[in-house]
């Protein structure tokens, strides 16, 4: 019963682990892509579209990588080259995406999807309480695992992490450096949209492997909500997603248990809890301002 | 070879007018590019979506319709956008609205007179800005950001009023269909010539609220104040005004309007409850904000325009079996090619060799 819970715990977290983890990165080189609904919302339709057609759902998920980092780069040509404001450009990737995925699935509908399979890891995979719940998993959860490590590891101890961040803290010193803040930023904004575009492919060959229309269900803005949540740490993104993992999982138990609320009040709690938790964390305003990346959302023209 | 943006010394007052068209233009193509993709003839397309609706006394009646409540929201989110607070779930607002507005003639279905009507719009207006307040109040006073609260408050809208038409609400009478009772005929917003089409008041609503904001916006201290805030919070401060204050005023205008869109939909369109009562207006309403450039005026062109797209979306599904889907897609796009397009009027765009020597320089200034 405990491992059980823990995994669908995990199942739900995963794609909000994925999703922030890449938004965390474009955030750090200073830009704020809101844009993580519509590109998680593409790599889903993507992802499922190439595994049904295909017969292989690990073409889906490169699929999906490869659209939802296309996809980022509409964003970051718009934001990066044109200096559009960053705010209103990452609505319009999000309404973007949730149109066009609407269009492209539309012939989805009802089609029985492709699944990945489980990777079970000998002898691990044994071991009680918690041997199913970390290696008996999907391969994406092993992914997930990865890529927080990695980006860990990128950003705080590696030359390449420490110019990233630098872009994202000040990007005139970081441009009187010599470095090419444009160039950097573009590579942050593809990876983010690479990760959504990932988690995007989780939802539909994992976590239900069909086509809904807006299957996202605002999960991308719960990836945003963790960055914030996490202040911009990779490893408290972990915390922060199977916190929310738990939440969203807790509505089901309860209705299986038979507690007499509405389902759609249970449903709400996620974002509830979204709510609460961006005021708790926001409150300490200097403790905000100390983590934020100190140049998020603002455009960079190169004076010449 | 690459884009380069060069600052213009001013703002170019030609492309700040002719901007927004150019977008469109771009849309038209990059959707006659979408529809030859899907096998359709384009230009048989663009004609369903955007000349085809216009035919007809009554399909422009269905213009106003769908018009009313995009120019009523986005001229509230103009003040918002201008001032620099991100309220994007007026979808919320929208169905906080509704269900205030809607309160009257469900629960009270024997109170029936002439003050029912004037009162349900009342309470929409209010339903929707103290929704609206709920993000502001947290902004103003927990620094939280709004963009996702309020978003986030999206969804708990919609669960709310898909569990309330479920629930309390349902029509006892109503087979178990998941929709409250009809609206009784003292509730109903009445339509402006009910022999020619559906059109009904919310259209007049949305362009006295376009005009009373376009005055407030142009002519009053409390416009400048919402200019100078959006512009440079600094220099608002050192002039006095309060960044918190405009959070909350800005929410609310923006709150109100789209809860009266709300109610006025429900009563004027609608008649009743549903568990799904828009069909995305309030994101839709953030593209008709900037295709008008975020000019009340502008936006009752805009709103036009993008009640075209829902109308012609329908047409072009039932004439040439396009999918109704399409339309959104083609939304997201205009969005896109507008923001695009508004970088014109403040840089000129070059296309630039390779690193910027003194003799490119000199041959590019010839």
């Amino acid at each position: 019963m405990f491992e059980s819970v823990l995994i669908t715990i995990a199942t739900a977290a995963t794609p909000l682990l994925i999703a922030a983890i890449g938004e965390l990165v474009v955030e750090r080189s200073g830009v704020l892509n809101l844009g993580v609904e519509g590109m998680m919302v593409m790599g889903a339709v993507t992802g499922f579209g190439v595994a049904v057609t295909t017969g292989s759902p690990w073409l889906g998920v490169f699929a999906a990588i490869l659209v939802g980092a296309a996809f980022s780069l509409l964003f970051g040509f718009l934001t990066l080259t044109l200096v559009t404001n960053q705010v209103a450009t990452g609505l319009a990737l999000t309404l973007l995406g949730l149109g066009v995925s609407g269009m492209i699935g539309e012939a989805f509908i009802g089609m029985p999807g492709q699944k990945l399979g489980i990777i079970a890891i000998p002898f691990l995979s044994d071991l009680p309480y918690v041997g199913r719940f970390l290696f008996a998993q999907d391969p994406l959860f092993y992914v997930s695992l990865l890529l927080v490590a990695g980006v860990a590891y990128f950003l705080f101890y590696t030359r390449a992490g420490l110019t990233l961040r630098s872009v994202g803290d000040n990007h005139d010193s970081a441009h009187a450096l010599g470095i090419k803040v444009i160039a950097v930023r573009y590579a942050a904004v593809a990876f983010g949209g690479a990760c959504a575009g990932l988690a995007g492919a989780y939802l539909s060959l994992v976590y239900t492997p069909q086509w809904i229309e807006n299957m996202t269900a605002g999960r991308g803005w719960i990836a945003l909500a963790l960055v914030v949540f996490a202040s911009w740490r990779p490893w408290r993104v972990l915390a922060g997603a199977y916190l929310f993992g738990a939440v969203s999982i807790g509505q089901l138990h309860a209705q299986v248990i038979g507690v007499s609320i509405p389902s759609q009040f249970l449903s709400a709690l996620p974002y509830l809890a979204t709510i609460i938790v961006l005021v708790l964390i926001s409150r300490n305003r200097r403790l905000t301002m100390v983590n934020t990346p100190a140049c998020l959302g603002r455009p960079f023209v190169p004076a010449r | 070879m690459r884009l380069e943006l060069v600052k213009r010394p001013q703002r170019s007052a030609l492309f700040s007018t002719i901007s927004p068209l150019i977008a469109l233009v771009l849309t038209m193509a990059a959707g006659a590019i979408m529809f030859s993709v899907l096998g359709k003839n384009p230009l048989d397309a663009l004609y369903y979506y955007f000349i085809d609706p216009l035919r007809e006394t009554w399909s422009l009646h269905e213009l106003a319709v769908k018009a009313a409540p995009l120019i009523l929201i986005a001229v509230g989110l103009s003040v918002c956008f201008l001032s620099n607070n991100w309220n994007i779930g007026a979808e919320g607002q929208f169905i906080a609205g509704a269900i205030a507005g809607g309160i009257l003639p469900v629960v009270f279905p024997d109170f029936q007179n002439g003050l029912v009507l004037p009162l349900m719009l009342l309470m929409g207006f209010a339903g929707g800005a103290a929704y609206a307040a709920v993000p502001a109040f947290l902004k103003a006073r927990f620094n939280t950001n709004e963009i996702l609260t309020s978003l986030m408050l999206v969804y708990v809208a919609q669960l709310f009023l898909d569990w309330l038409v479920r629930g309390p609400w349902r029509d006892p009478g109503g087979m178990n269909f998941p929709e409250t009772r009809d609206f009784h005929a003292f509730a109903i917003l009445p339509e402006l010539m009910p022999s020619a089409g559906r059109a009904h008041w919310g259209i007049v609503f949305a362009i006295v609220a376009a005009l009373v904001l376009w005055f407030v916006l142009r002519k009053t201290l409390t416009g400048f104040e919402i200019r100078v805030l959006g512009q440079s919070p600094r220099a608002g401060r050192f002039a006095g005004f309060s960044a918190p204050r405009m959070v909350m005023i800005a929410f609310l205008i923006s709150g109100g309007l789209a809860g009266l869109a709300g109610i006025s939909e429900v009563a004027g369109a609608i008649g009743q409850l549903q568990p799904s009562i828009s069909p995305g207006y309030g994101f839709t309403a953030i593209i008709v904000a900037f295709l008008g450039r975020l000019n009340p005026l502008g936006i009752v062109a805009a709103g036009f325009v993008l009640a075209l797209s829902y109308l012609g979306g329908e047409a072009a599904q039932i004439s040439i079996g396009l999918s109704d889907k399409a339309a959104r897609a083609f939304q997201g796009m205009l969005l896109f090619f507008v923001l695009g397009c508004d970088t014109l009027i403040h840089y000129r765009i070059r296309l630039a060799g390779r690193a910027p020597t003194a003799r490119g320089e000199a041959a590019q200034n010839v």
